[in-house]
């Protein structure tokens, strides 16, 4: 019988571009010109996604404060990103007398290249991903922890007292919560067995894994959603960047552009953080099942794999904002106290109750 | 004897961090500099630096009549407007010695006590907000909006009403005063337990300020802190029972003293002046007795010649009146004894040891108007 | 093991008192009739300030061109900043008696602290306050204005 998620597998289109490209040219001009569609997609999709996270965070914000946000510019204000983004293009950038110029320079770009990296490994539909490696887990915790280093460069290149202790508060934060982010996705991997991002979903075809691995799951659930918060420098962890304490931290001394880099990075972390939490956890793009068959799972296979992904997505985000205007900031010891008293602990009790379930079948 | 005074004044050995704190910064409320020297991220010693703010209010005083110099008072503690008008106003009775009528007592008090809540959700928002928690800054000035249109309907101002003058009011109150008051504290009654639930009882907060910079009774007598702060380490100094005046005779209220001394008893001894300040409200609101607003006095004023003395209670702590005057009727010299003064300087004792974030908590906990510590 | 109890308890107590505050602000961002917003440039229509709004001092003129003002010069000497002028000249009256009238009453917007001592001293009540509170202009001069209109004259009954 065939499934009605098979109408949307979108990996008979890209073999179909694939083969009208290497009709036309060779198989390496072939390739090079898929790397550059490829590219200009991420691009823009990158760039119109970040403008809507941005309106995102603004209203959302609005609505928690009793106001009403953005709402002049454009029906309802949705072109005010667009007018800040004019803005800050056309804005001076200031040069700062004894700063290293070249780190100066080269920090924003380093944290923008970490995060479109990682970005470019997350499945959006069957068939719809761009690097889909064997290592999948393990490649975006690696290339996202390369954002850190454009932070302590920002921090130190600005020969400015505020931004050294902004970068230094951060770069010990960041490191710390690694732990936490890829100890608390190893539950899944044991769970599923593999850290292929498109076989973990496949696998939560009959369930997602925070329903089917029960109390480990949530923990871990949970646990990574605070780590990554944290990895993130947002919400209560979000004192590299205190407007309260330090005037803006480690990017006080940015204007203009390199300053729009540094705002949108945070903002596409946030998605990517989100969407690892949604491909892990909480089944991707699969939806939502309970076993296999059954006339349930046949109508919940009729809404697109692309909106669940963006609806899970969204929900995760939201609870990010969520935390990040509610809750007071931490100081920087209470922070490390956190994570190393606290977050690893609760992490490497959880991996070995999940070993034990595994090895006994215990779960769904 | 001059050398070891410069010493002293020199921050710290050479491998010392100093940052500077101020004069604009988001979160020292007005232009107030510290500088501070670290280690690592310990402070080692903070010395704040005010003046940036003087504009002579002192001295432009004296030559000003008594009634003009009203207006000029509540620029200083901008927050606590009414506290300061009406306590140059005693002064000038009490020289006069001049009985004014029940009325005038009885509003008096309940604009101050609106002054001192209004005051006290000002200082949430900003305590809020410094710490990181953005939401509560639109809370609490939400809630005060109803207290700034009960002024506006009144007088015409909100934030600093010039409405007082030696003997009285200059007008009366709006016949919808006292219905306002009373929807205003059913409306807050309700709303003040969501503040103990999103701020006061939770985790973060409580770790960044309970056991922080702990003040102790000797240190507040030593350094002449009062109000809430010093009520905070168990020193009893409310004006309010200490030498009361206008209606406070006649309502019944608490005196919320507390013994910890640390940020966080500081912070619940003004939550809990607000509910003391409502309880004032009520028993004063509905039983104003009819009358004059004012009491005859001269065209001119003159005070004989002497010296006089008024202290009163203000949001922040004692506030202290002393006129000079050699008969005219402009006054020879006029000094005011500034709580956030006296309270400021306190800091360089409590913040050593403890971080920067701490630093901006103390000072949030202070409740510092810094207009008034330059007048 | 009582340190463990601790332990777990300050994590229970943690994550309860967090859920509280998340409550508030989630019941917050749901419901918006709680929102305060006025929308200003487009509500000019029907906002109206209260009564006693402390605008800017004006003098009142009725429907015949005619105010309050004497010209003693009170509002003058009340006031503490130097804010109010007032200039007069001599007219005859009918009578064939020489009076001080009001030639201008020149007041300085830029200068006012609204503190109310002109108008609550003033013995015939000529000014009060008006209700405008949109007073920003680029250029200084003008706001300096002169109260009495030109061409008015004061009413028969103030003396």
């Amino acid at each position: 019988m065939i499934l009605v998620i098979d109408v949307y597998d979108f990996s008979g289109l890209t073999q179909a571009i694939d083969k009208s490209l290497k009709a036309v040219m060779s198989p390496g001009w072939a390739t090079f010109a898929e790397y550059v569609i490829i590219g200009l997609i991420f691009l823009i999709f990158y760039a119109i996604l970040g403008l809507f996270l941005v309106y995102a965070e603004r209203k959302v914000c609005a609505f928690i404060q009793n106001r009403l946000g953005p709402n002049r510019v454009g029906p309802l204000g949705i072109f005010q990103t667009i007018a800040d983004l004019i803005k800050l293009l056309m804005k001076e950038l200031v040069p700062i007398k004894n700063a290293d110029k070249l780190l100066f320079n080269i920090a924003p770009f380093i944290v923008i290249i970490a995060s479109f990296m990682a970005i470019a490994s997350i499945p959006f539909a069957r068939g719809l991903q761009a690097l889909d490696f064997n290592i999948g887990v393990f490649y975006i915790v690696a290339v996202s922890s390369l954002g850190v280093v454009g932070i302590l460069l920002a921090g130190w290149s600005s020969n400015s007292k505020y931004s050294l202790i902004g970068a230094m508060r951060s770069g010990a934060q960041v490191i710390s919560y690694e732990l936490s982010v890829g100890l608390s996705l190893l539950t899944v991997v044991v769970f599923a067995g593999t850290m292929q991002l498109s076989e973990i979903i496949e696998s939560q075809a009959n369930g997602w894994w925070i329903f089917k691995g029960h109390v480990p799951a949530l923990t871990a659930f949970i646990v990574f959603l605070i780590a990554s918060t944290a990895e993130t420098n947002r919400g209560p962890f979000d004192l590299a960047e205190a407007e309260s304490e330090l005037t803006a931290g480690f990017h006080t001394e940015y204007s203009g552009i390199r300053f729009a880099f540094f705002f949108l990075a945070e903002f596409m972390n946030m998605f990517i953080v989100a969407s690892l939490a949604t491909t892990v956890f909480l089944g991707g793009w699969m939806p939502l099942h309970f076993g296999t068959g059954g006339v349930f799972n046949r109508i919940m296979d009729f809404i697109p794999p692309v909106v669940w992904f963006f609806v899970k997505t969204g929900i995760v985000i939201y609870i990010m904002m969520w935390f990040k205007w509610t809750f007071p900031r931490l100081r920087i010891d209470q922070l490390l106290t956190l994570e190393w008293k606290y977050l690893l602990p609760i992490n490497l009790f959880n991996i070995t109750l999940v070993a034990f379930l595994t090895l006994m079948g215990w779960h769904f | 004897m001059q050398d070891e005074v410069v010493k002293n004044i020199i921050l710290g050995e050479d491998d010392n961090y100093i940052i500077n704190v101020g004069p604009q910064h988001p979160s020292t409320h007005g232009v107030l500099r510290f500088e501070v020297s670290l280690q690592g991220e310990t402070i080692k010693k903070v010395i704040p630096h005010c003046g940036y703010i003087h504009r002579g209010i002192e001295k432009m005083s004296e030559r000003l009549t008594y009634p003009q110099i009203i207006h000029l008072t509540d620029r200083m503690d901008y927050l606590s407007a009414h506290m300061n008008n009406e306590a140059v106003c005693l002064c000038v009775e009490k020289a006069l010695e001049v009985e004014v009528p029940e009325r005038v007592l009885y509003i008096r008090t309940i604009l101050n006590e609106l002054n001192r809540i209004a005051s006290h959700q000002l200082w949430w928002c900003a305590m809020g907000m410094d710490l990181g928690a953005l939401t509560t800054f639109f809370y609490g000035l939400r809630d005060r909006e109803k207290i700034l249109d009960i002024f506006e309907e009144s007088f015409g101002t909100r934030l600093i009403q010039s409405v007082n003058t030696p003997g009285g009011l200059m007008q009366d109150i709006h016949p919808g005063f006292q219905k306002r008051i009373t929807e205003f504290i059913k409306y807050f009654r309700k709303k003040l337990p969501e503040y103990d639930q999103l701020l006061t009882g939770n985790v973060i907060f409580r770790e960044r300020t309970e056991g922080i910079a702990i003040m102790t009774r000797e240190d507040a007598v030593q350094y002449g802190v009062t109000g809430p702060s010093g009520r905070a380490s168990g020193l009893s100094c409310d004006i309010r029972k200490i030498a009361p005046y206008g209606a406070y005779p006649r309502v019944s209220f608490k005196e919320v003293l507390r013994t910890e001394g640390d940020t966080l008893a500081r912070y619940k001894v003004r939550i809990e002046e607000m509910y003391e300040s409502m309880k004032i409200l009520e028993q004063l609101t509905d039983n104003i007795p009819l009358g004059d607003y004012t009491a005859k006095m001269k065209a001119v004023i003159r005070l004989p010649a002497g010296e006089f003395y008024q202290r009163v209670e203000t949001a922040r702590g004692e506030l202290g009146v002393y006129i000079v005057s050699d008969g005219n009727k402009t006054p020879y010299r006029i000094k005011f004894r500034a709580p956030n003064f006296s309270n400021l300087f306190v800091i360089s004792k409590l913040a050593v040891g403890y971080k920067i974030a701490d630093l901006i908590a103390i000072s949030g906990s202070l409740d510092l108007v810094i207009p008034d510590i330059d007048r | 093991m009582s340190a463990l109890i601790n332990y777990f308890k300050d994590i229970f107590f943690g994550i309860r008192t967090l859920w509280a505050g998340m409550r508030i602000t989630g019941g917050y961002f749901i419901s918006p009739r709680e929102i305060v917003t006025q929308k200003y440039p487009e509500n000019r229509d029907h906002l109206q300030m209260f009564d006693r709004y402390r605008g800017e001092v004006i003098m009142p003129h009725d429907e015949n061109n005619q105010h309050r003002c004497t010209g003693c010069g009170i509002c003058q000497i009340n006031c503490p900043n130097g804010t109010i002028e007032v200039l007069t000249r001599k007219e005859l009256t009918s009578e064939g008696k020489e009076m001080r009238v009001i030639d201008k009453h020149i007041y300085h917007l830029d200068r006012c602290t609204f503190c109310a001592l002109c108008v609550k001293t003033c013995p015939s009540n000529a000014l009060a306050f008006g209700h405008d509170f949109e007073n920003a202009v680029f250029d200084k001069s003008k706001l300096t204005k002169i109260l009495n209109k030109p061409g008015s004259s004061i009413i028969k009954e103030v003396k």
